[in-house]
């Protein structure tokens, strides 16, 4: 069974990169466009990791994130943030919201697939 | 691995000019001061996602110009700079040249830079002097890369890490096992864990981390010396949630950094073991349920300048395959009755058909749908062309917008866009006066332009309205009179005048002004709507403003036809252009000059246009009280065509005559009839214009 | 064509680079070949819908799957008696290379003959002739069975320009 995750982005490029970055290395992909879409979904299925941009309309990455993890079956699913922000800020707002850790942009293929490997080996 | 990042560039730069777009509408509702805390975010999360995408898609210039927009929005965004006219403007500048970018991104040509780096300098300038509310926002987290430190002692045999994890970290989803097999991966790992902090088992919560880790980590040969940055950055994630300590390695292994209150030995286990435990404190790993994968159906794009795709929502997409599987169920039916057809089936076979035909027209209907867009789409230009021209001429004016969601053919709508720019721009330029004469004739300085939009049977509605001086009837008509155009005594309607505007080479602007003086005159504006099957009226009310109303169709794609029949050929009359259809009575058909037929219904005379002498075919018969008339108006006015039938009506596809010959005066198309055979479309417009110019003389029998 | 000989010929010229195929057919017993490159289907004659106000040699158009595409009549085209259409008069639709964009149309012949493989080097240069059709129109002639053969260029014969020239001779 390929392992699962879930990318969240309200770019439709960015989302298509990391779908087809990911389907290529075998994973299976559910794309969502924005935090409410991806908590709808996650209310339906469960996950192996969950990848989430964090400036969005209608709910944003940190938000999701904190709702995600009111959820029983994502209270210990690996949570990335794929985030522009460089800075300490954000990144301490995501992991105070429950992220397990960040990807920052911009990064290429290979630099997404290193990090999800590594959390999903 | 590599990935071709380039498939992805013209989807990024796709919604990156929308992103630009809610950029330059977000600025303009900041500028007018109508803007609320939604819109500034709004704002910046389209400039954060352009640099975002532009990075990651290797558009550099793009992604370090937008970085400055960014670093000034997100100022204006935490309040930490107040919004200025300044800032604004020069914020709608770098859109402008962010537009530019795209388009030569979109192109694939070296961007040019010069404007870019211009309006980049007064960006940071602005950034630069206003030192009273930035607070240095140079929070670089790079200084985490400071490695080499401990690493040059030549003893160094590997590290230490000593490891206690906050009891909530397994909350954030990191997990003590992963971090493991990565060191495990660096070197030779030995890793002992500390259980003497583990509570009862009865008190134990397993969603907390109560262990702590002290982990060898020696260098060996094969991968040789472990940098210290690559432990860190296995922990950067959970930096925050645990007590770290990475420390040399020196030989004879734990020298100075015993571990300090000594503990038995018995619980100090194995690392599998540890490992083992902390997979139990994991939550049990629910199997991934199913694929229920719901990707977004992504249109094929196409490389070309004018954007040849479309956005189309799901709801569209899934209406559509609602309506092909019920096509296909009927169909089935169908083919299962056509395979063992008898008699008494007869009836089933019609309800059937019947069916199928409902199904067709929706699906055609749906398919057709998929190419409406909302007019927005073309009215969002308008808020920034407004701005920018009306401190241009130092007016005032507020736009207004109305039914900015009114759908119409994405082909009607490209081509509608530079029209109403004109339309729009003459307003500005000649229908709204300046504050002084405002005020001056007792109204508010503030001019207003309404941009309406509705929907009116098969067609769309385009208003823009001003509410300025009016259209000056004199000048017009004197103008008129000077051009030849109209001869000095000519008692012209109101109507008729205000028209003339829409008269080749007529242009009333005393001096042609660059707004809306561009060698486009309102005859091409007319002239271009025409094209699209639609109209444009002007009407007026001196000292109160003008409207422009411009109708249009939906779509060019279908039309309601009337078949007729002439000889032995088959035309198509649209049906918008139809009045009424009538039998001729011969006691009204009267003629001019002995030439010019005209038909006298109810208190006008039209005139009459045999269908068979425009064309040169044969018809069944030249007598006209064996002959019916349709009454048309098209863009010369009121006709009747003469033709030998009405057959039915019905919904055609229109089909280009261009695309393997050419236009033909009077035609506006062709369609494929049921049997398969083709019709021709008449154009009423250019059809009349013909029959004006044939004027054959003839004699004929008047009853 | 049957023998084995010419067989194996056009299975050299096949692929000789030196040489193209060619569609022959008949107008008014005279032999005329196309590339057969241009050719995209060989129909039966069908009703046409006459274009109003246009050459009388445009027969009108057609329906193909959807496109609509005009029919020229080569023997009004030619100033050639016309006859009347039968069961073997034959519409051959042509892709026609035009300056902006290629078009589809179809010509109205009295029948199709053969295919050929012609060598570049058998084709010679029209001479300036008076015969039945002008030498604009001529690309080359070549000797098929001992009997001359009008190599036809339909891009000039059949292009837009020609076409529109005639325009609205009412």
């Amino acid at each position: 069974m390929p392992k699962s995750i879930l990318a969240v982005d309200d770019s439709t490029s960015m989302r298509q990169m990391v779908a087809f970055t990911l389907k290529g290395a075998g994973y299976q992909v559910t794309e969502a466009a924005d935090g409410q879409q991806a908590l709808d979904i996650a209310k339906t299925r469960t996950f192996d990791m969950v990848l989430s941009d964090v400036n969005m309309p209608i709910m944003d990455g940190i938000e999701l994130i904190k709702n995600l993890r009111a959820l029983p079956s994502f209270k210990f699913t690996p949570i990335l943030m794929l985030t522009t922000e460089a800075g300490t800020e954000k990144k301490m707002e995501g992991k105070a919201a429950g992220a397990t850790g960040w990807i920052v942009k911009p990064f290429n293929p290979d630099q997404l697939l290193n990090t999800v490997n590594r959390v999903l080996s | 691995m590599s990935i071709d990042l380039s498939q992805f560039k013209q989807t990024f730069i796709e919604e990156s000019d929308e992103g630009l777009d809610v950029l330059e509408s977000g600025l303009l509702a900041l500028d007018s001061g109508t803007a609320d805390d939604e819109v500034i975010h709004a704002v910046f999360r389209a400039a954060h996602s352009i640099k975002g995408g532009a990075g990651t898609f290797g558009l550099n210039e793009i992604a370090s110009f937008t970085h400055v927009m960014e670093t000034l929005l997100d100022e204006m965004r935490d309040g930490r700079r107040a919004i200025s006219k300044e800032g604004v403007n020069l914020l709608l500048n770098s859109v402008d040249v962010l537009r530019e970018l795209m388009d030569a991104a979109r192109d694939d040509v070296a961007p040019e830079m010069s404007r870019a780096n211009e309006v980049q300098a007064q960006l940071d300038v602005l950034l630069a002097n206003n030192d009273g509310q930035v607070q240095s926002a140079d929070v670089s987290d790079e200084e985490q890369t400071g490695s080499g430190v401990s690493n040059s002692g030549s003893e160094q045999k590997g590290w230490i890490v000593k490891f206690r994890p906050h009891e909530h970290m397994l909350r954030t989803g990191n997990d003590t096992v992963r971090m493991f097999k990565e060191l495990s991966s660096l070197g030779d790992m030995e890793n002992s864990a500390d259980l003497t902090t583990l509570p009862e088992f009865t008190l134990m919560d397993p969603e907390l981390s109560y262990l702590s880790w002290t982990i060898t980590l020696k260098n060996n040969e094969e991968q040789g010396d472990i940098d210290k940055a690559t432990i860190e950055e296995i922990f950067e994630w959970v930096e925050d949630d645990c007590d770290l300590t990475i420390e040399p390695l020196f030989e004879g292994g734990l020298v100075e950094t015993e571990i300090e209150p000594s503990e038995p030995v018995e619980n100090v286990i194995p690392v599998a073991e540890a490992a083992t435990i902390s997979d139990n404190v994991k939550p049990i790993e629910e199997p991934p349920v199913e694929n229920t994968s719901t990707e977004r159906v992504s249109p094929k794009k196409k490389k070309s300048s004018e954007g040849g795709s479309i956005r189309v929502g799901t709801n569209k997409v899934d209406t559509l395959i609602n309506m092909v599987g019920e096509l296909v169920i009927t169909q089935s039916m169908l083919s299962q009755m056509g395979d063992e057809f008898s008699m008494d089936k007869l009836e089933g076979l019609r309800e059937g058909l019947a069916q199928l035909e409902r199904n067709t027209r929706e699906l055609q209907e749906s398919v057709m749908r998929i190419r409406m867009l909302p007019i927005s789409f073309s009215f969002q230009r308008f808020p920034r062309l407004v701005h920018d021209l009306s401190q241009k001429m130092d007016k005032k004016i507020e736009l207004k917008m109305t039914g900015e969601q009114t759908e119409l053919d994405k082909t009607v709508m490209e081509k509608i866009g530079d029209p109403l720019v004109h339309l729009v721009r003459n307003s500005l330029d000649h229908g709204i006066e300046s504050p002084e004469i405002r005020l001056a004739a007792g109204k508010s300085e503030m001019g207003t332009i309404n941009l309406n939009a509705y929907h009116q049977g098969g067609f769309i509605i385009i208003e823009i309205v001003d509410d300025g001086a009016g259209l000056p009837k004199d000048k017009l008509l004197k103008k008129a009179i000077e051009k030849g155009l109209v001869s000095p005594n000519e008692n012209l309607p109101d109507e008729k005048i205000y028209d003339l505007i829409f008269h080749p080479g007529f242009s009333t602007a005393d001096q042609v002004s660059d707004i809306s003086g561009r060698g486009v005159g309102m005859d091409v504006v007319r002239k271009n709507i025409k094209e699209l099957g639609g109209n444009v009226d002007v009407t007026t009310n001196p000292g109160k403003g003008t409207k422009f109303t411009i109708r249009l169709p939906l779509t060019l794609a279908i039309l309601d036809g009337q078949l007729i029949r002439v000889g032995s050929e088959t035309y198509i009359i649209p049906l918008v252009s139809i009045i009424e259809s009538l039998e001729i009575q011969t006691e009204n058909i009267n003629s001019i000059a002995g030439t010019t037929e005209v038909y006298k219904m109810r208190d006008e005379y039209i005139p009459l246009v045999r269908l068979y002498e425009v064309f040169d075919v044969k018809p069944e018969t030249t007598r006209l009280q064996d002959c019916l008339l349709v009454v048309v108006e098209g863009d010369g006015g009121k006709a009747g065509i003469v033709v030998d039938d009405l057959l039915s009506q019905q919904q055609v596809v229109i089909k280009s005559l261009e695309t393997n010959y050419r236009r033909l005066d009077g035609i506006s198309g062709a369609t494929i009839l049921g049997d398969g055979t083709v019709a021709l479309i008449l154009d009423m417009s250019g059809l009349l214009a013909m029959a004006k110019e044939i004027e054959p003389v003839r004699s004929y029998a008047n009853a | 064509m049957s023998n084995i000989q010419d067989i194996v010929g056009d299975l050299d010229a096949l692929t000789d680079e030196n040489a193209d195929q060619y569609l022959t057919f008949i107008i008014a017993g005279e032999e005329y070949a196309i590339d057969i490159l241009r050719v995209q289907e060989i129909k039966g004659w069908d009703k046409v819908t006459t274009l109003p106000r246009t050459p009388e040699y445009l027969q009108g158009v057609i329906n193909l799957r959807g496109t609509i595409v005009p029919i020229v009549d080569l023997r009004k085209r030619f100033n050639m008696p016309t006859i009347v259409y039968g069961p073997t008069t034959v519409v051959i639709v042509l892709r026609v290379v035009g300056e902006e964009h290629d078009r589809i149309m179809g010509i109205i012949v009295d029948g199709v003959s053969d295919v050929h493989n012609l060598k570049h080097n058998s084709i010679k240069a029209a001479p300036e002739m008076n015969g039945s059709i002008d030498a604009r129109f001529v690309s080359g002639l070549t000797t098929i069975n001992d009997k001359m053969v009008v190599i036809m260029d339909i891009d000039t014969l059949l292009n837009s320009s020609d076409l529109d020239l005639e325009d609205n001779v009412a």
